[in-house]
């Protein structure tokens, strides 16, 4: 089904990582494949993914043209979630330059997850 | 041929000591997987315990090892379905132990420990992780070396493992413009394992080894980088003071060390060492603090020293990687300069900054100053603080000490 002159919109989806299902559990469990089932049929779905744990976040700032890489989630509570890219490339090194060149980096910072497959 | 048991044995140590990176970084780069690279290599050592009594030790253990864990990956995955596209990378002819060796087979431990040391680990994972995988601890030891539960540290080095794996940390040595950052990371891990075994007690001073050890390597592998060899030169230094800096469970500071018991050999290689970092001609903070070790380490006695030189590096020092640690040290060789004054002054500067409240050794610093100086009221004060904040009983029994030698308050 296609939607004209409809709006975009991301959902940022949550959870305190405490016990979280594998992508094969999530894959047999009815309330995941039901909601699956309605997002397609109710929208028109641009790119989805599900994100590694924070443990496996790395998050890039850039100060006085320094690229500062630390690993986990951004610290500051003071930055929201501003954007979403999703991209495909060689490794985290390569992630790091890409992220480092954003101008956000240099105002706040970009947290790098990569995606469960 | 036949060699002793004992032999053998010291054979099998040696080779553990030396070959342990190079067989787990080859590993590692040969099959992707960081646990069966660590597996097989630990199974290829217990294998030369049983084979090198009978067959003889080969010409080159490392190449026998590499291959001995190797042929250990290749049966495991033979077993293991999900092993096949594994198994395709381990395919290349192995080289023979016994034969030449051959040119072309590059170091892999460079790559291990750049990996080991990247920043999007944490700083403790990659402390554990170098030690781990390529100096050859144990979990256990790394465990009791870092007071920490030995359950702990087996999470903190499985979780950094997975997060190279899942976060796609690639296994290489950085390229170019990456390399100077990522150099500096792997020096301050290497230098935090030399400080964790530098403290007083005795059941950690087999990192100081480990941390020369593996600096002796870095400088090996990448010879025209001078901060590698800046390092070695500021470890090598301390290292020859280590058996005087503490008399009777008392902290013995620098001006009162047994000079005629600081290790020889250690300050002669760390002053060679360190100018041939110097002659690279690109300064950096090791290079830096070598020099300033190395102004101590070669005074005849503590009279002799050249302060004003010590003060000109600890400016250069404060330039290039400022600090208030950097500016605190700085501050009590302008004082054996410039007088007592203005060293107090500098102290007073980084008290107001703040950026050292808390740390024992700015109260003793300032306390030192004041002694010196004669006033011995403010000195006490100020020694108190200290004595409130020292975290090792060393350092409380020295300002104790000091506290009872002031002359009562008049």
């Amino acid at each position: 089904m296609r939607l004209d002159g409809g709006m975009k919109y991301v959902l940022l989806i949550c959870d305190d990582e405490v016990d979280a299902p594998t992508n094969e559990q999530l894959a047999t469990d009815p309330a995941h494949t039901s909601w699956l089932a309605e997002l397609h049929r109710r929208s028109d779905v641009r790119a989805m993914a599900r994100l590694r744990p924070v443990l496996d976040a790395t998050t890039v700032r850039v100060r006085d043209g320094e690229t500062l890489v630390s690993d986990g989630p951004f610290a500051e509570t003071k930055d929201f979630v501003g954007g979403v890219v999703l991209l495909e490339c060689a490794d985290l090194d390569e992630a790091i330059a890409i992220a480092a060149g954003h101008p956000y980096a240099r105002r706040g910072s970009v947290e790098i997850r990569p995606v469960w497959e | 041929m036949s060699a002793s048991r004992s032999e053998v044995r010291g054979a099998v140590e040696a080779a553990y000591r030396d070959e342990w990176g190079q067989v787990v970084a080859t590993m590692i780069r040969l099959t992707g997987d960081w646990d069966l690279a660590e597996d097989c290599a630990q199974e290829a050592f217990a294998a030369a315990l049983t084979a090198w009594p009978r067959d003889g030790v080969p010409r080159r253990p490392g190449a026998w090892l590499t291959i001995t864990a190797r042929n250990r990956a290749t049966d495991r995955l033979r077993r293991d379905a999900a092993g096949a596209a594994k198994l395709r990378r381990l395919a290349a002819p192995a080289p023979d132990a016994d034969g030449p060796a051959p040119e072309e087979i590059p170091d892999e431990r460079l790559r291990l420990i750049f990996t080991c040391c990247h920043p999007a680990l944490p700083f403790p994972a990659r402390v554990a992780l170098t030690l781990r995988t390529l100096a050859g601890l144990t979990t256990t030891e790394i465990a009791r070396a870092f007071l920490t539960a030995e359950t702990t540290m087996g999470q903190r080095l499985s979780r950094a493992k997975r997060k190279i794996q899942e976060a796609g940390i690639p296994y290489r040595v950085p390229p170019a413009e990456l390399l100077p950052p990522r150099l500096a990371a792997v020096l301050a891990v290497l230098y935090l394992i030399f400080n964790e075994g530098y403290g007083e007690q005795d059941g950690r001073r087999a990192l100081t080894a480990e941390a020369i050890r593996l600096a002796r390597v870095l400088v090996a592998l990448m010879p025209a980088e001078p901060e590698p060899r800046g390092l070695l030169a500021l470890m090598l230094l301390h290292e020859s003071r280590r058996n005087t800096r503490v008399r009777d469970g008392v902290l013995v500071t620098l001006e009162r060390q047994d000079r005629a018991r600081w290790d020889r050999a250690l300050i002669d290689e760390g002053v060679r060492v360190l100018d041939e970092a110097l002659a690279l001609r690109r300064a950096g903070p090791y290079q830096v603090q070598a020099a300033i070790a190395s102004c101590h380490a070669t005074a005849h006695d503590a009279a002799a020293t050249d302060w004003a030189q010590i003060a000109g590096l600890y400016a250069t020092l404060a330039r290039i990687a400022p600090s208030p640690v950097v500016e605190l040290n700085r501050a009590v060789a302008v004082a054996m300069t410039d007088g007592i004054p203005a060293g107090l002054a500098l102290v007073d500067a980084v008290a107001a900054s703040g950026g050292l409240d808390g740390y024992h050794l700015l109260p003793a610093t300032r306390a030192d100053l004041l002694r010196r100086q004669g006033r011995p009221g403010e000195a006490r004060t100020s020694y108190e603080q200290a004595l409130a904040l020292a975290p090792s009983s060393a350092e409380r029994r020295y300002l104790a000490e000091r506290l009872r030698e002031l002359a009562p308050d008049g």
